[in-house]
């Protein structure tokens, strides 16, 4: 059950997503959910949709794993899609009306819009981790931070923290399985009984798993020092980040189509 | 003896359908008399956790069939918690998985959810505890105030209290000291002989397995390479040397004298069955001299 978690999950591959600069990756996330709610039209979605789609074929994503990244999410959609529909009010006829409820045609455009949208957007930012290494990713966002330096940002610092949390999360997932099956093998009942009940049960799994993470902790603070490590301050890289040719053409084909997008906005009718 | 554990054709695979889908274990088949003390040996990566966690119900056999006691454990309606009080399994580094305030409490955590009265709670944290040697001051402790070995044992005395009829031992002895290693192994031995309860142990050490076991699963890239007692399966020292495994080092001496041309059997792995050979072989040689 634990393993169905994405954040950060690495899908390796060759393809040319898998090697694009990844600063380019992320720019272009960024973009995308910036046109996703640009772009609010039938037609400028359905091309979003169509985008991503050719780029999940590009990086040989199965369609399995998009499918799975939206399982998390799926009550929060359905959520917001309900709400959307109980209370957006349109002009005109109620499509549906009962008790204090009125459905209007507005009111569904928009829930399915939202729906639509909310998974597009966590199918597109799971492309980039799907195809970008939690390592890679967070050199990209040290270097594209790298000029709030000047303000006395920590920038390095905060990218070292991701790395090493990122880098802990399967860590920690396996530990947490491990405790579980060990407490499982003790006749822990995890899955079953009430809800206060089940609260109790996660002692004996969140006790343990506390004391392992403070003890890694420990362990890799002094094993950074071991190496003396002392912040960013003057520290090169192994691999430097470049920008091909491959890269800037990729850039300009993703930018023509997301400005394509962007361009329905001004002879389809939007919805907001 | 009736069989007590019975594995059928078990396949496992980690992953399936990832680009990183490994086979863990293809086609296992082997079954456990009660009563046994069966030791699992293999290299690193030979599959010996992934088999035992099968035992319990940790692990759903990709394909195949695990049964203990005659029963399918993933035989639908099954209750796979009731085969989790049957095969008491004691995790690798189990030292991890303590959290309770007081040794004792932690040791009661799996008889409490057995659902026993507070009475038979106590009387067997009492007996587990001193099955592995713990003092009542040493009970009334945290957990995390104790040195390494120690808190191994207490460990290992959460899942006795059990009372499983199989006991399952993932490397109970690694990253111990040799005294530490000789404490736990001793104790264990001591508890499946009093007890009578099967008991399986997987371990790296070779010597380990030869002074406690009295069968040998041996695991080698996901099958099972042999599967006899001590006895016959130290006779193909050469064979397990070829799997990557060390023979126990009085083994090591036979196959190096029987190499020199001596004339001595190689299934030697203890160290009184190697005097008592080497006696024979010496008398039997003045016996020819006085020819």
């Amino acid at each position: 059950m634990l393993k169905d978690i994405t954040i950060g999950q690495y899908y390796p591959g060759r393809s040319v997503i898998h090697r694009c600069d990844p600063r380019l990756k992320l720019i272009a996330t960024i973009a995308y959910i910036v046109v996703l709610f640009v772009a609010a039209n039938p037609l400028g979605i359905g091309l979003s949709l169509l985008l991503l789609a050719v780029l999940y074929r590009v990086a040989k994503i199965p369609g399995k794993l998009i499918l799975r990244s939206l399982k998390p999410i799926v009550p929060i959609v359905i959520f917001t899609a309900v709400l959307n529909l109980f209370f957006v009010t349109g002009e005109g006829e109620p499509l549906v009306h009962f008790w204090v409820f009125n459905i209007y045609a507005e009111g569904v455009r928009y829930a399915i819009l939202l729906a639509v949208r909310v998974c597009a957007l966590i199918a597109g930012t799971s492309l980039l981790t799907y195809t970008t290494s939690p390592i890679v990713l967070t050199d990209a966002i040290e270097n594209l931070l790298r000029p709030l330096n000047k303000v006395h940002f920590p920038v390095h610092e905060l990218a070292m923290m991701m790395t090493i949390a990122l880098r802990f999360i399967p860590t920690l997932i396996e530990e947490t399985e491990k405790i579980m099956n060990a407490q499982k093998a003790r006749g822990a009942m995890l899955d079953t009984g009430k809800f206060t009940q089940r609260i109790k049960a996660l002692v004996p799994i969140l006790i343990p798993l506390f004391i392992s993470a403070f003890r890694r902790a420990d362990e890799l603070a002094m094993a950074m020092e071991c190496r003396c490590y002392h912040g960013g301050e003057g520290r090169t890289r192994l691999k430097q980040l470049r920008f091909t040719a491959t890269d800037g053409r990729c850039a300009l084909v993703l930018a023509l189509a997301l400005a394509v997008i962007v361009s329905t906005r001004f002879f389809v009718p939007g919805l907001v | 003896m009736s069989e007590i554990i019975r594995v059928e054709h078990l396949k496992y695979v980690y992953n399936p359908g990832m680009p990183d889908a490994t086979t863990a274990l293809d086609d296992v088949s082997f079954s456990v008399e009660e009563g046994d003390f069966v030791g699992i040996i293999g290299s690193t990566g030979s599959g010996k956790s992934t088999l035992i966690s099968h035992f319990n119900g940790i692990n759903r056999p990709t394909s195949g069939r695990v049964l203990v006691d005659g029963k399918d454990l993933w035989a639908p309606g099954a209750d796979l918690r009731s085969f989790r009080f049957l095969v008491g399994l004691v995790m690798q580094y189990p030292e991890y998985q303590l959290f309770e305030e007081t040794c004792a409490r932690d040791i009661a955590y799996g008889p409490r959810n057995m659902g026993l009265d507070e009475a038979e709670i106590q009387r067997r944290v009492k007996e587990a505890a001193a099955f592995v040697g713990l003092s009542d001051e040493l009970l009334e402790k945290s957990p995390f105030e104790l040195s390494g070995g120690q808190k191994r044992r207490v460990a290992i005395a959460g899942v006795m209290a059990m009372q499983p009829r199989v006991l399952v031992l993932d490397e109970p002895a690694a990253g111990l000291d040799p005294e530490g290693r000789d404490t736990i192994l001793g104790q264990i031995k001591a508890y499946h002989e009093k007890t009578g309860i099967t008991v399986l142990l997987v371990s790296h050490s070779m010597e380990d397995i030869a002074k406690y076991a009295n069968r040998v699963l041996v695991l080698h890239k996901a099958g099972i390479a042999m599967y006899d007692t001590v006895e016959n399966v130290f006779a193909r020292a050469q064979e397990l040397l070829e799997l990557g495994l060390s023979v126990p080092q009085v083994t090591q001496i036979f196959l190096k004298l029987r190499k020199m041309g001596l004339d001595i059997p190689t299934d030697v792995y203890t160290i009184p069955y190697a005097v008592k050979t080497i006696k024979k072989a010496l008398a039997a040689k003045q016996a020819k001299g006085v020819e």
